[in-house]
C-alpha cells in the first residue's frame, strides 16, 4: 500500500518564472548564481524532477533557458535529476532539448494548433529522446469537463502511439487542474472532473502517467495559505488514489492530511469533492479563521508549545519544524535517565507516526525528508552526551556498512536502524541512498566492515539486493548480509537472496530487531549457532514457499529411486492403529481456537511479523493488536452463536508401498485393495540425503511388514461462504474478510488438533506426547500430514483418493471442484504417515522420465500429466 | 532481400560476435614519419600531419587495409572504419575540414573492400563494416572555461551538421552499420544519434546503430557525469542494435559497468575494453590470453553479445578473445518492464 503513494513523483516548481516571483526577479536581474541555489534547494528538498520555465515577456526566454541549462550541467547536485523543459513556445523547448544530456520531459505539447503541428513536434521530441507532457487541449479549447478531458487525451494517445510510434510510457497527460470555489457554479465540479478523468485515463490508456499543476486548484484563496495548503493536500489525497502519479508541487505548500483541523478538512473536502451546493460558501465563511496572520492560527502556533515534551517532539517531527527541536530535545534529555532513552523513546515514537502517515499516503516524500532532518538534528544534539557516557576505552562493537540500494531513495528505516545501532555502540558507515552495488562492495572491502546492511522500499530494490548478494558471492565475500525495508520479506530473503550468497543472510523485519541480530552475528560465540538456526529457518521458509527453483543437478528417475529413503524395515515395526477404518470427527470452536497459528493470519492482512511479538511491533503493532482483538471478538461470537460448525473425517487403513505408489487396503491381510495413491519423487542430486517420495514412509510389499496410512479432511464449516456474504451484503467487507481469515485459521487449527488426536489416540503411536501450541506449530511432533497440492505431494487430483477413502462429502459436506480445489475455502485435507523418520520435503522439479512414468501409473496421457504437473516441470 | 539488421541479428542470437581491436596501436607499430602521413598529395600541406591517423585512408591505404585484414584473419566479424577523428570538427586540428568527407568515404571503401575479399574467400562467414563516428574533440555539455560555466565550444546543431556529413560519407563508402563510440559526453552522442536518424530519413534506409560509451574512471561515470544506466536511458530512444562500453579501462575495471548495462539493456550488449591500463611508458601490458580470460568470464556470466578490444589490443588479443568466447552462449535479451525511464546524471525510472 505504501508503495502506491510513495511512487508519486514530485516535480519541483520553484525554477519557474511564471510561478515564483523570487526566481523571476533573480533571472531578470541576471543573478544566475542565486537562481542555481533555488534549483539546488529544490532537489535537496526532495524534488525528483525539476521544472524549468523562462516564459516571461521581459526575457529572451530562449537564451535564458540555454544559459540556465548550461549552468545546471556543471552542478552535479542539481543535474543528477531529470529536467522538465517547460514553455509555451516550441523554440524554447527545442533549444532546451539541445542542451540536456539526460532524458528530459517536454512540458508541453497539445492538439491546440491541430494535428499536423502536434505530430511534427511529437516526432521531434522522440528524435531528441525525451518524454512529454500532453495537455488536454484541442482545436476547440482546453478541456474542462471529465468527458472532454478523457476524449482529448484518448485522441492524443491514439495519434501518438499509432501515427508517431511514440512510446506510451513516455506520455504524461495533464488533464488541467482548474480553480474551484470561485463562486461560479460551473467551476464546482472541476476537481471532481480532474479526479474522475484521471481515473478513466489511467484505466483505459495503458502505460501513461497523469500529472498536473497543483497550485491552480486553490487559486481563489490566494493570500490564505493555511486554506490553500489544506486544499492542496486534500486534492492530492484523492487524485493520487485515482491514479495521478506525478505533479508539480511546492512541498512547502502542503499540509499533512491528518494534521488539517477536522473542521477545515471537512469543509475543504466538501469543496474538492463537490459534496453539496453550499460547500464553497461554507469554506469562505470558515477561511478567515485560518487566515495566515489571523488570530486563530497564531494562537494555535503557541498552543502546541504547551504540550508535554514528547508530544512537542512528535509535532516537530511530523511538521518538519526545526525551530524548537534542540530546546525540546535538551528538555527531554534532562528528564531522561540516559540520553539514549530520548532517541529510543519520544524521537522514535515520533518517527513511527511519520512512517505510518507516509504509509497511509497522508504524508508525502518531501515532508518525510524534512522529518528525517529534524530527527538528525535531534540525534546530533544527543550524540556528544551519548559519547561522553560511554566508557572511555570502550571499543566499537563492530563495523556495519549500510546503504539503500541503487534505484531507491527511501532511507527512513535504514536511518532509524543506523541510529539504533550507533546508540548500541556499533560503528555505522552509511553510504546513503541509490548506492550502486560496486560502490557498496568496494567500500565494504576498503573499510573492512563486519557486515553489510541493505535497505529498500520499492519492489525493484528486491532484485538489486539479489544482485548485490550474487556479486558478494562472486567476489568471495563471507561477511553477513542484512536485508531490511518495507517490501523485503523473510520469504524473499530465503528464496531469492540467501540462495545467491553462501555467507550468512539475515532478514531484519524492523529496527528493533537490528541490534539483537547484529550482536549475535558479531560474537564468535553466538554466531555459528545463530547462523545454523537461520539456515534451518530459511530452508523451511523455502519449503513452504514450495516452488523453490532447483539449482542442483537433476538425476534420472532410476537413480532417484536407487537413492530412496530407507525405512529400515527389517528392524522397525510400524505401530498398529488403535482404530482402523473411517471416523467422523467434530470439534468446537472453543477447542480449535487454542490450536490457531496466528502468524499467517497477520500475513493475510499484509502485516509481517511473528505472533505474538507482532502485537508489540513498533510499526505494525498497533494495527496488529486491533486486528487480533477483532478476530477474537469474532471467534467469541462464532463460538456463542454456533453459526459456523467445524466438521471433519479421518481414517486409517492397512497399506503397502509399491514403487512410488501406495496401495490402500480394506483388510489386514492386504488382499482387498481399496485404491492406489500415487506419489512423486525428488529428482535432483541430493548428496548424502535421500531422494524422498512419500511412499518411502510406508513399508513396501516385499518387506512383509504390516503398515498403515491415514487420511483426513477437515473444514471450519460449510456455512463460511454464507456468513461472509451476510457481511458483504450490508457493505461490511472488513468483517467479510475477517470471517474468512478466521475460518482459514480454524481449519488449520482443526488439522493440527486432529493430527494430535491421531498421534495420541486414534493411531496412538505417541500416546505420551506433550507438546504446547508453539511446539506443534514448529512441527516438533512425530509423523507427518502432507496435503495434496503442497510441496511433498504437489499433484492436486490425488485429493480424490482421500474423498473416496473417507466418503468426505457425505461426512463433512466438503466438495472438490473441477480443478480439485476444496470447497469451502477454509478446508484442509491430507495423508498421515507414522514413520518416526518421516519428514516434510518438497518434490520440486521433476524430469521427463518421471512425468511419463507418473502418467502411466495414473492411466493418463502425457499431455494430461503435463497439465497437472506443470509447476513441477518448469523452473 | 534480408536487411543487414536482420542478418546480423540472426547471427547475434546464435553466438557472440567479435569486433576488431585497436587501430592506433597497430599504426604505431609502423613508426610512420611526417612524410609517410603526407604522402604525395599533401606534401606541401600548411599544417603538420603526423598523427592524423584518419588521413592514412588516403595516403597509406595499403597499410590500413592490411590492418583490417589482420583483424578479420584473427576472427573478427565486424571491423571498424578508421574514421575516429574524421568529422569536420575533429579535422579542424589539421585544418582539413574540407577533406573530412573524402576521408570518410575512402576509409569506408577500404574496409568494404577487405570485408568483401574475406567473404569471397569464405562465403559462409559474413563480415561487417562498422562506420565509426568518434566523439570529436569538443564537448557540448562541458564548459572549456572554468570561469564561465555556461560557455560551450560546440553546439548541438554544429555537431548534427558534422555528424550528418560523416554518416552520409560512411554509408556512401559502403558501411553496413554505424558505430557511435567512445562517448564521453552524452550530449555529443545525442547529436550524433539525431544526425544519423536524419540521414536515415533522407536516404529512406536504416542501418543498425551500435552505441558505445566510455566510463572514464573508477567513479563509474562518463566524463560528462552520467552513470552507465543514466547514459543508457539518454540514448535508448534510437533503438540501437547494440549498446555498450569501450576504452579508458581494462576488462577488470570495466566489468561492473558492463554488468550494469547487461542488466538493463533491451538490445545486444557490446564491450571493447583497453588491454589494461597504460604503464609508465604509455604502453599496454595486458596480453591476449589474460584479456581473453576476463572476457571469457563475462561471456560465461551472460553479460555480452559483442566483444572486441580498444587501445592496446592487437590481432593476437582478438584471436585469443574469439577463441575464448566461442564456447559460450551469447547474452539473452531480458524482458524489461515498460516504464518511463528518464535521466539526469542519474537514472530515474517511473
Amino acid at each position: 500500500m505504501s508503495e502506491e503513494f510513495s511512487t508519486f513523483i514530485n516535480i519541483g516548481e520553484r525554477t519557474n518564472v511564471t510561478g515564483s516571483a523570487i526566481f523571476k526577479r533573480l533571472i531578470l536581474n541576471d543573478d544566475f548564481e542565486a537562481a542555481l541555489d533555488v534549483a539546488r534547494q529544490q532537489v535537496e528538498n526532495g524534488a525528483q524532477i525539476i521544472d524549468i520555465n523562462m516564459d516571461e515577456a521581459m526575457l529572451d526566454s530562449k537564451q535564458a533557458m540555454i544559459t540556465f541549462l548550461n549552468l545546471i550541467a556543471s552542478e552535479p547536485d542539481i543535474s543528477k535529476v531529470p529536467i522538465m523543459l517547460d514553455s509555451s513556445k516550441w523554440e524554447v523547448i527545442e533549444a532546451g532539448l539541445k542542451c540536456v544530456q539526460g532524458k528530459a520531459i517536454v512540458n508541453s505539447i497539445s492538439l491546440k494548433e491541430g494535428e499536423e503541428q502536434f505530430i511534427q513536434q511529437a516526432r521531434l521530441i522522440k528524435q531528441y529522446g525525451a518524454a512529454t507532457v500532453v495537455m488536454a487541449f484541442d482545436e476547440k479549447g482546453q478541456a474542462d469537463t471529465e468527458d472532454r478531458k478523457v476524449e482529448i487525451c484518448t485522441r492524443s494517445y491514439e495519434i501518438l502511439t499509432q501515427v508517431v510510434d511514440f512510446p506510451p510510457e513516455d506520455i504524461i497527460f495533464d488533464p488541467n487542474i482548474f480553480a474551484v470555489a470561485t463562486g461560479i457554479e460551473e467551476h464546482d465540479r472541476y476537481a471532481v472532473d480532474f479526479i474522475e478523468a484521471t481515473r478513466r485515463i489511467r484505466a483505459t490508456l495503458p502505460h501513461v502517467h497523469v500529472s498536473g499543476g497543483l497550485s491552480n486548484i486553490s487559486f481563489s484563496f490566494r493570500g490564505n495559505n493555511p486554506v490553500r495548503e489544506a486544499m492542496h493536500s486534500v486534492f492530492l489525497y484523492h487524485a493520487i488514489r485515482a491514479g495521478m502519479d506525478m505533479g508539480i508541487v511546492n512541498a512547502g505548500q502542503l499540509e499533512v492530511y491528518d494534521e488539517i483541523p477536522l473542521e477545515l478538512r471537512d469543509a475543504v473536502e466538501d469543496v474538492i469533492l463537490n459534496r453539496h451546493p453550499e460547500a464553497t460558501e461554507k469554506l469562505l465563511e470558515l477561511a478567515p479563521k485560518y487566515q495566515g496572520g489571523g488570530k486563530v492560527a497564531q494562537k494555535e502556533d503557541l498552543q502546541w508549545r504547551d504540550w508535554p515534551v514528547s508530544k512537542r517532539l512528535e509535532h516537530s517531527l511530523v511538521k518538519g519544524l526545526t525551530d524548537f527541536i534542540i530546546e525540546d530535545t535538551e528538555e527531554a534529555r534532562l528528564a531522561a535517565e540516559r540520553p539514549l532513552h530520548v532517541i529510543e523513546g519520544p524521537l522514535m515514537d515520533g518517527m513511527n507516526v511519520v512512517g505510518d502517515l507516509f504509509g497511509e499516503g497522508k504524508m508525502f516524500l518531501p515532508q518525510v525528508v524534512k522529518s528525517a532532518r529534524v530527527m538528525k538534528k535531534a540525534v546530533a544534539h544527543l550524540q556528544p552526551f551519548i559519547e561522553a557516557e560511554k566508557n572511555g576505552g570502550a571499543s566499537s562493537n563492530g563495523k556495519i556498512l549500510m546503504a539503500t540500494v541503487k534505484g531507491d531513495v527511501h532511507d527512513i528505516g535504514k536511518n532509524i536502524v543506523g541510529v539504533v545501532l550507533q546508540c548500541n555502540n556499533f560503528e555505522v558507515i552509511d553510504l546513503g541512498v541509490m548506492v550502486p552495488c560496486a560502490k557498496i562492495l568496494e567500500e565494504a572491502k576498503a573499510q573492512n566492515v563486519d557486515m553489510i546492511g541493505l535497505s529498500g522500499l520499492i519492489t525493484p530494490s528486491l532484485d538489486e539486493m539479489v544482485y548485490v548478494a550474487s556479486e558478494m558471492e562472486r567476489l568471495g565475500f563471507d561477511i553477513p548480509l542484512l536485508i531490511g525495508g518495507a517490501t523485503t520479506s523473510k520469504a524473499h530473503t530465503a528464496v531469492k537472496i540467501e540462495q545467491n550468497y553462501s555467507g550468512p543472510v539475515v532478514y531484519v523485519p524492523n529496527a528493533s530487531r537490528a541490534v539483537g541480530v547484529c550482536q549475535k552475528l558479531i560474537s564468535a560465540e553466538t554466531r555459528p549457532a545463530y547462523v545454523a538456526e537461520l539456515d534451518a529457518e530459511y530452508a523451511k521458509v523455502r519449503e513452504q514457499h514450495g516452488k523453490k527453483r532447483t539449482r542442483t543437478k537433476p538425476v534420472t528417475l532410476e537413480q532417484a529411486r536407487a537413492n530412496r529413503f530407507d525405512g529400515d524395515w527389517a528392524n522397525y515395526i510400524p505401530p498398529e492403529p488403535k482404530k482402523l477404518g473411517v471416523t467422523p470427527v467434530s470439534a468446537s470452536i472453543a477447542t480449535l481456537r487454542k490450536y490457531i497459528d496466528w502468524t499467517p493470519f497477520f500475513m493475510t492482512w499484509s502485516l509481517a511479523g511473528k505472533y505474538p511479538r507482532i502485537l508489540d511491533d513498533e510499526i505494525v503493532g498497533q494495527e496488529a493488536k486491533s486486528l487480533f482483538a477483532d478476530a477474537n471478538a469474532m471467534l467469541d461470537e462464532l463460538e456463542k452463536a454456533q453459526t459456523l460448525q467445524p466438521k471433519g473425517v479421518m481414517g486409517i487403513f492397512p497399506a503397502q508401498a509399491c514403487g512410488d505408489d501406495i496401495h490402500v487396503f480394506a483388510d489386514q491381510q492386504r488382499i482387498q485393495k481399496l485404491l492406489t495413491t500415487h506419489h512423486l519423487r525428488q529428482q535432483t542430486e541430493k548428496g548424502d540425503r535421500p531422494n524422498y517420495c512419500l511412499s518411502d514412509f510406508v513399508a513396501p510389499q516385499d518387506s512383509n511388514v504390516d503398515d498403515y496410512i491415514g487420511a483426513f479432511a477437515v473444514t471450519a464449516g460449510v456455512e463460511e461462504d454464507e456468513l461472509a456474504k451476510a457481511y458483504s451484503d450490508v457493505g461490511d467487507d472488513y468483517n467479510a474478510i475477517m470471517l474468512k481469515a478466521v475460518a482459514d485459521r480454524l481449519a488449520e487449527g482443526f488439522a493440527e488438533y486432529l493430527h494430535e488426536q491421531v498421534r495420541t489416540q486414534l493411531w496412538g503411536y505417541a500416546a505420551d506426547e506433550a507438546l504446547d501450541n508453539d511446539a506443534l506449530i514448529a512441527e516438533k511432533y512425530c509423523g507427518i500430514r502432507p496435503a495434496p497440492g503442497y510441496a511433498a505431494c504437489p499433484e492436486h487430483t490425488e485429493k480424490q483418493q482421500i474423498w473416496d477413502l473417507l466418503d468426505a462429502e457425505k461426512h463433512t459436506g466438503m466438495q472438490l471442484t473441477d480443478s480439485y480445489a476444496m470447497w469451502p475455502g477454509a478446508s484442509v485435507s491430507g495423508w498421515y504417515f507414522s514413520h518416526p523418520k518421516s519428514q516434510y520435503f518438497a518434490v520440486a522439479k521433476i524430469q521427463q522420465d518421471q512425468l511419463q512414468d507418473y502418467a502411466r501409473r495414473k492411466g493418463w496421457s502425457v499431455e494430461e500429466a503435463t497439465k497437472w504437473l506443470m509447476p513441477n516441470l518448469s523452473d | 532481400m534480408t536487411t543487414t539488421l536482420e542478418k546480423i541479428t540472426a547471427i547475434a542470437q546464435q553466438r557472440i560476435l567479435i569486433l576488431d581491436g585497436a587501430m592506433g596501436t597497430m599504426i604505431q607499430r609502423h613508426q610512420l614519419t611526417e612524410a609517410d602521413y603526407r604522402g604525395e598529395r599533401f606534401k606541401d600541406w600548411h599544417v603538420d600531419l603526423k598523427g592524423n591517423n584518419d588521413l592514412l585512408a588516403i595516403t597509406q591505404p595499403e597499410l590500413i587495409a592490411n590492418i583490417h585484414a589482420e583483424y578479420f584473419a584473427a576472427g573478427a566479424d565486424i571491423i571498424e572504419t578508421n574514421t575516429f577523428n574524421a568529422t569536420t570538427i575533429a579535422m579542424a586540428d589539421y585544418d582539413m575540414q574540407s577533406i573530412s568527407r573524402e576521408i570518410n568515404v575512402a576509409a569506408a571503401q577500404l574496409a568494404r573492400k577487405v570485408a568483401d575479399e574475406f567473404m569471397q574467400a569464405d562465403p559462409s562467414k559474413p563480415r561487417f563494416v562498422a562506420g565509426v563516428l568518434g566523439p570529436t574533440n569538443r564537448t557540448a555539455s562541458i564548459s572549456p572555461d572554468v570561469n564561465d560555466p555556461a560557455k560551450r565550444n560546440v553546439t548541438f546543431d554544429e555537431l548534427v551538421v558534422a555528424y550528418a556529413e560523416s554518416t552520409h560519407a560512411l554509408i556512401e563508402g559502403g558501411a553496413d552499420l554505424i558505430l557511435i563510440e567512445t562517448i564521453f559526453d552524452t550530449l555529443n552522442a545525442k547529436a550524433a544519434a539525431f544526425a544519423v536518424q536524419q540521414v536515415f530519413d533522407e536516404l529512406e534506409r536504416t542501418l543498425p546503430v551500435m552505441i558505445s560509451g566510455t566510463i572514464t574512471d573508477a567513479s563509474g561515470r562518463t566524463l560528462s557525469g552520467q552513470t552507465a544506466e543514466a547514459f543508457y536511458y539518454s540514448l535508448r530512444h534510437i533503438k540501437p542494435f547494440s549498446f555498450g562500453l569501450n576504452c579508458a579501462l581494462g576488462p577488470d575495471l570495466l566489468r561492473q559497468y558492463v554488468a550494469e548495462i547487461a542488466k538493463i539493456s533491451e538490445c545486444f550488449v557490446s564491450a571493447h575494453p583497453n588491454a589494461g591500463l597504460p604503464n609508465e611508458f604509455g604502453e599496454y601490458d595486458m596480453q591476449g590470453p589474460e584479456m581473453a580470460g576476463h572476457i571469457s568470464e563475462w561471456a560465461e556470466s551472460g553479460l555480452v553479445n559483442i566483444v572486441g578490444g580498444c587501445c592496446g589490443s592487437t590481432p593476437e588479443h582478438i584471436a585469443a578473445i574469439a577463441a575464448a568466447v566461442a564456447k559460450h552462449n551469447p547474452r539473452q535479451l531480458p524482458q524489461i518492464e515498460k516504464k518511463m525511464r528518464l535521466s539526469g546524471l542519474e537514472p530515474f525510472v517511473h
